[in-house]
């Protein structure tokens, strides 16, 4: 807002004629922030979960042990070391449950993020790139949709469509598009009258070329940004809507799901809420943590904002 | 907060606002706001706990507690010989609720009988059109054709002529649509074209005078000092509106209010140890169970539909469910205590053996899918849907059949079963009064089938001819036994899993007295007391 | 400045067109209708279901629908509920003042309590504060509220009996609602204690949905004053000796507002987000909780005129934002 961003610019693009590698610079500036590596170290640990839960988990998910239900976890009295974490109220393990559940919460916020990130780089291209007519009526209808409380949107839109893990993908996706329409379309204003871009246009590029090739790479950073802090939304909406009663479908164990249908047992087995509540906490986080490492990394001019 | 301080304080309050009579206010923690309190136009309980039981009278009711019908504002009554026709007499000296905004000029009389069943049926009657969607309970319980007319033989003196004998019919007369209101009301309402006050501003005669209704906060009653049964013992009736069931009864604890709905029964076995509390519960006249339509390929074949009861693990199901003791594993489409219970059926002895031997028997593969629709929202009949889901789910799998859970809204849920785009579907019933045509009918016959309210879309032209004519025949023994009979019927046929009839549970605290949960889950606060 | 105005207030006309076509598709998108849904398990068959429909008006095709809702719009008249058959106006009013009061709230304890920690945190760069400050706000950040709301009631009102478990004021007050604002009605009773009762139970819900608005503001008022305090004039200012406090205070954080004036517009979106998982566990007689459940009674009139009004709201709020910005910062001002 009050750095002369040339002069930022001119920056990197010295450092990167000085480094062989964009990579290391980049890992050097993300590695400066602690909170985002220890972020980073956590959503190591999740994604490994989600991606060797049926190996790691110690039990299959939706097998009830109908004859250990509510089973404390093993530090309190009653716990026993075969449910780690303690069973819930119709005695499925726990941390298996969870385990489980990082892979539906991961593939939830990334399935959104990918649905709401293309249409919404395209019809923020589109915007950027067509100031005259298209432009204002895109800006419009997301000033519309950005009128409407997100989470009453999403509601909406998995009343209109059914609840179901697909469903309440694509809710995510539609309540998150304008972020990204607008981001984009602010970043590719900027970006249309720097000398590069006419360079360009004289150079005869055609339009997909000017919108994709020379101008989008460009506005990419704030866009991983967003794309990151979406990612935990994304997480947040779905256990909301899962809170709700809207989520996905048993016995899959989506996190918000098993809080809601574990609370109320919440006075006599604290730990079939907490746990799950604590597991969605510390994952967006870490999710935040690494997006604050990357917008800091990525992009200097994004630093001090919220 | 400062609990003394505030003791202290409504101590004040109290003392000051009953002039030295010991009453208090009564608190009741329910479970929804009311829809409003013009009750014909609605449906639902809560609406007919917040109108129907406290506003209002019917000619008949029934003794609290109990499914025995009492007189109410008809003192006496006969009925003809065909039971075609009903003389009511009514009771004298009734007087109507006196407001800020309305003044009785006149004591109840057949007028108001009139006004309240006319405005219903007469097309013609100035009232009947002023609901935007009608009257839905006198429409969905056939009273348009049942009824051929509704006549004042003289002041105090109301006749009812049936199209057909009907034996139900004077217990339909004490279900909540079949309230009296004021005639003289409703005529100044309609002169002063302020039509839509019937349903914020209710009159009665009944045991309490709306006085305020904040939507999903309170509404606040004050007692009928004219009551014909006497003046509530309660200094004002408050209902404090707490969708949440934990909720509830953590204001129950905090003494926030006195009774509490509805508790889950999960918790009732800590309300028994809590010194301060005390639970009333009963045997309610409420059925759960899993529909299976018997159109569906698989399903149509009863020894798959036998299968899976033999499967299913009742007990364990009904004990995980409402927690031992809660609720008492279901055989028949109805409780013990309705007429014509059939104590002779039994569910199959869990056999995975025996059921997968019937699956194959009737070609079913292993890994048949069916799919199960239940709703979101826990409620009196099913505290659980999706964990009652799941742990059928275990079961079924157990002898190789796939069960697809579809969660949805309840509405949704319905009108989607109502198409018989379901293969199961696990809901439940709740008696509006007590008679087992009101679980039969709407729930089992052909013509819901056709409908669509019976879910299993079963239709056993056997089971039907003998609840018809148990319809029609006035004699109670006679009618046992044809009950008994289509009962048979039901369990050789197997179109549900009946799974529970869960007992009703009503949470308070130790100074209340007076309070009767009753088996139609309706609740009335006319006798209650808090110490 | 006023044709700036002109224009952004000419921009508002389509959008609000757009959100009464959104609504409208919105809520009949949605499968079933308002009378099955009525009638739950009870017999409906298909004469009485079509009366039903004719005269609520929805057997009209849609196009005839829409044009009778934008018509009784334009006339002032947002209708009835089909459920509850009051009119909309009324039951708006009766309940939105229930979701302001605890808006208010839930911003006052993020805006008082998040400005100061983000002062401190600026001007104790890099001390253990500072990372206090910046790590919790991002846990506050990522808080799932409908839990954190959970959490707090088990251990305030349940385990410790501190403040009131739900709702807005004990039952047994017997208060008049004149304005729909609790904290005002109980001032203006002569019920005594009422209004501490009052303000006790607003407490936890205002916590509960302040929560992701501290940690946004706790940040943006920290990085913004970081941004100021590196400015000339604060440190000329410091130069002429003035003493710290006057610096900060009233060099500094005047300055360090304007963003965080925005992101305080930016939050009222956020917070009636947050309103309805907040009503819903706290049982506050809302508006969220109002829209949630007329969503789930396909209760038309309620859905498209409540998400109306609140879209309005939202774009009220964002428009005045705008203004004030733009009389800020004259740069904005002739930008598009």
């Amino acid at each position: 807002m009050t750095s002369p961003t040339p002069v930022t610019q001119a920056d990197v693009v010295d450092q990167s004629l000085l480094y062989p590698s964009p990579y290391k610079e980049f890992w050097q500036a993300f590695s400066r922030n602690k909170g985002a590596v220890a972020g980073l170290a956590f959503m190591c640990l999740i994604v490994f979960c989600a991606l060797f839960a049926p190996w790691i988990a110690p039990h299959d998910p939706s097998e009830q042990y109908r004859e250990f239900l509510l089973t404390p976890p093993v530090w309190l009295e009653g716990g026993n070391w075969q449910f780690i974490l303690g069973t819930d109220e119709v005695g499925r393990d726990l941390l298996s449950r969870l385990i489980q559940g990082a892979r539906l919460s991961l593939l939830i916020g990334l399935s959104s993020v990918v649905m709401s990130l293309i249409p919404g780089i395209l019809l923020g291209l589109l915007a950027g790139f067509f100031p005259r007519l298209l432009g204002p009526s895109i800006t419009r209808l997301m000033d519309i949709m950005l009128a409407l409380p997100s989470l009453l949107l999403a509601v909406a839109i998995v009343a209109i469509l059914g609840p179901g893990l697909i469903n309440t993908v694509i809710a995510i996706a539609i309540v998150s598009l304008p972020s990204y329409v607008r981001l984009t379309r602010a970043a590719v204003m900027g970006e249309l009258n720097r000398d590069y871009v006419t360079a360009a246009r004289l150079a005869g590029a055609s339009l997909p070329r000017l919108m994709f090739i020379t101008v989008l790479p460009n506005c990419m950073a704030p866009l991983i940004v967003q794309a990151t802090l979406s990612f935990s939304s994304a997480i947040l909406d779905a256990a909301a809507l899962g809170f709700l009663g809207l989520g996905v479908q048993p016995p899959t164990p989506e996190w918000g799901t098993m809080l809601a249908s574990a609370r109320d047992y919440i006075e006599r087995a604290w730990w079939v809420v907490s746990l799950p509540g604590l597991t969605i906490l510390l994952s967006v986080l870490a999710i935040n943590l690494m997006g604050d490492g990357l917008r800091d990394a990525l992009d200097p001019k994004l630093k001090n904002a919220a | 907060m400062n609990p003394l301080a505030l003791r202290a304080a409504l101590a004040a309050i109290i003392l000051s606002a009953s002039s030295g009579l010991w009453a208090k206010p009564l608190v009741v923690c329910t479970e929804a706001s009311p829809e409003g309190f013009d009750i014909v136009q609605f449906t639902t309980a809560v609406t007919a706990d917040a109108a129907a039981e406290t506003v209002f009278d019917r000619l008949v009711d029934f003794k609290p507690g109990t499914t025995e019908l009492q007189p109410a504002l008809a003192e006496r009554w006969e009925i003809s010989a065909d039971g075609l026709t009903y003389t009511f007499h009514l009771r004298q000296g009734v007087k109507f609720h006196r407001t800020d905004y309305f003044t009785p000029t006149r004591d109840f009389n057949a007028d108001d009988v009139l006004w309240s069943f006319q405005r219903q049926l007469d097309p013609n009657h100035p009232w009947h059109d002023k609901t935007s969607v009608g009257y839905p309970y006198f429409e969905s319980m056939s009273f348009k054709n049942l009824l051929t007319s509704v006549e004042k033989r003289d002041a105090h003196t109301v006749v009812f002529t049936l199209s057909r004998p009907q034996a139900p019919f004077l217990r339909d007369l004490a279900m909540a649509f079949t309230s009296i209101y004021s005639a003289e009301y409703g005529d100044q309402l309609l002169k002063s074209g302020k039509t839509a006050e019937l349903n914020s501003k209710p009159i009665g005669t009944g045991p309490f005078i709306f006085q305020r209704y904040s939507k999903d906060a309170q509404v606040r009653y004050k007692p009928n000092p004219d009551y014909f049964r006497g003046k509530p013992p309660a200094d004002a009736l408050i209902f404090a509106i707490t969708p949440d069931n934990n909720v509830r009864l953590q204001k129950l604890r905090a003494d926030e209010c006195q009774i509490a709905l509805y508790p889950k029964p999960d918790d009732i076995p800590s309300i028994k140890r809590d010194p301060a509390l005390k639970v009333a519960e009963m045997e309610a006249l409420v059925i759960g169970y899993v529909a299976l339509n018997t159109e569906h390929p698989y399903l149509s074949d009863v020894r798959v539909r036998k299968a899976i009861s033999m499967a299913f693990d009742h007990q364990a199901h009904v004990d995980q469910l409402f927690g031992k003791g809660n609720a008492l594993v279901a055989v028949n489409p109805y409780p013990p205590s309705v007429l014509g219970y059939n104590s002779d059926n039994r569910n199959p002895p869990r056999d995975i053996d025996k059921a997968r031997a019937l699956l194959e028997e009737a070609d079913v593969p292993e890994g048949a899918v069916l799919t199960l629709f239940t709703r979101n929202g826990g409620g009196a009949i099913n505290p659980n849907p999706r964990l009652s889901a799941e742990m059928l789910q275990a079961d079924l799998a157990r002898i190789g059949i796939r069960l697809d859970i579809r969660i949805m809204e309840w509405a949704e849920m319905l009108r989607r079963a109502k198409k018989g785009e379901a293969d199961m579907v696990a809901t439940g019933w709740a008696s509006d009064n007590g008679d087992p045509d009101n679980f039969l009918t709407p729930l089992l016959s052909c013509e819901a089938a056709k409908n669509g309210e019976n879910y299993a879309r079963w239709c056993s032209s056997k089971f039907d001819e003998l609840i018809t004519r148990a319809r029609e025949v006035s004699d109670n023994d006679e009618r046992a036994t044809l009950y008994k009979q289509a009962l048979a019927v039901y369990d050789d046929d197997q179109p549900w899993i009946s799974v529970a009839h869960p007992k009703l549970f009503t949470a308070m605290r130790q100074s209340v007295e007076g309070y009767h949960v009753n088996p139609l889950t309706n609740n009335n606060f006319a006798t209650t007391r808090v110490k | 400045m006023l044709s700036f105005i002109a224009r952004r207030l000419g921009l508002l006309i389509p959008t609000f067109f757009g959100i009464t076509l959104l609504t409208f598709a919105l809520i009949r998108l949605i499968p079933g209708d308002p009378v099955e849904v009525m009638m739950g398990e009870r017999r409906l068959d298909p004469e009485m279901h079509a009366q039903a429909m004719e005269r609520l008006g929805l057997n009209k095709p849609l196009p005839a629908q829409y044009l009778d809702y934008v018509g009784k719009l334009a006339q002032g008249d947002l209708g009835e509920s089909l459920r509850t058959r009051e009119s909309v106006w009324s039951e708006f009013l009766t309940l939105f003042p229930a979701t302001v009061e605890l808006g208010l709230a839930a911003l006052l304890f993020a805006g008082v309590l998040g400005l100061l920690a983000g002062v401190i945190a600026a001007l104790k760069r890099g001390s253990l504060f500072d990372h206090g400050v910046m790590g919790i706000s991002l846990a506050g950040y990522s808080m799932p509220i409908f839990w954190w709301g959970l959490i707090l009631i088990m251990f305030f009102s349940v385990s410790l009996g501190w403040t009131p478990v739900s709702g807005r004021i004990d039952l047994l007050y017997d208060i008049e609602p004149k304005t729909g604002f609790m904290l005002i009605d109980t001032l203006l009773s002569d019920e005594e204690g009422s209004f501490k009762d009052a303000v006790m139970h607003l407490i936890l819900p205002a916590i509960v949905l302040g929560t992701i608005p501290l940690a946004v503001i706790a940040r943006m008022t920290r990085s913004s004053m970081l941004e100021v305090l590196r400015e000339d004039y604060i440190r000329t200012a410091r130069a002429k000796g003035l003493s710290p406090v006057r610096v900060v205070f009233i060099h500094g954080l005047r300055n360090a507002l304007i963003p965080v004036l925005t992101v305080f517009g930016l939050q009222v979106g956020t917070l009636l987000a947050g309103a309805v998982l907040t009503e819903t566990i706290f049982s506050w007689p809302g508006i969220g909780k109002w829209l949630i459940e007329a969503i789930g009674a396909r209760d038309y009139p309620v859905v498209q005129n409540g998400i109306l009004l609140i879209a309005c709201l939202v774009i009220l709020v964002n428009f005045v934002v705008d203004i004030l910005y733009g009389l800020a910062n004259p740069r904005i001002r002739h930008q598009r």
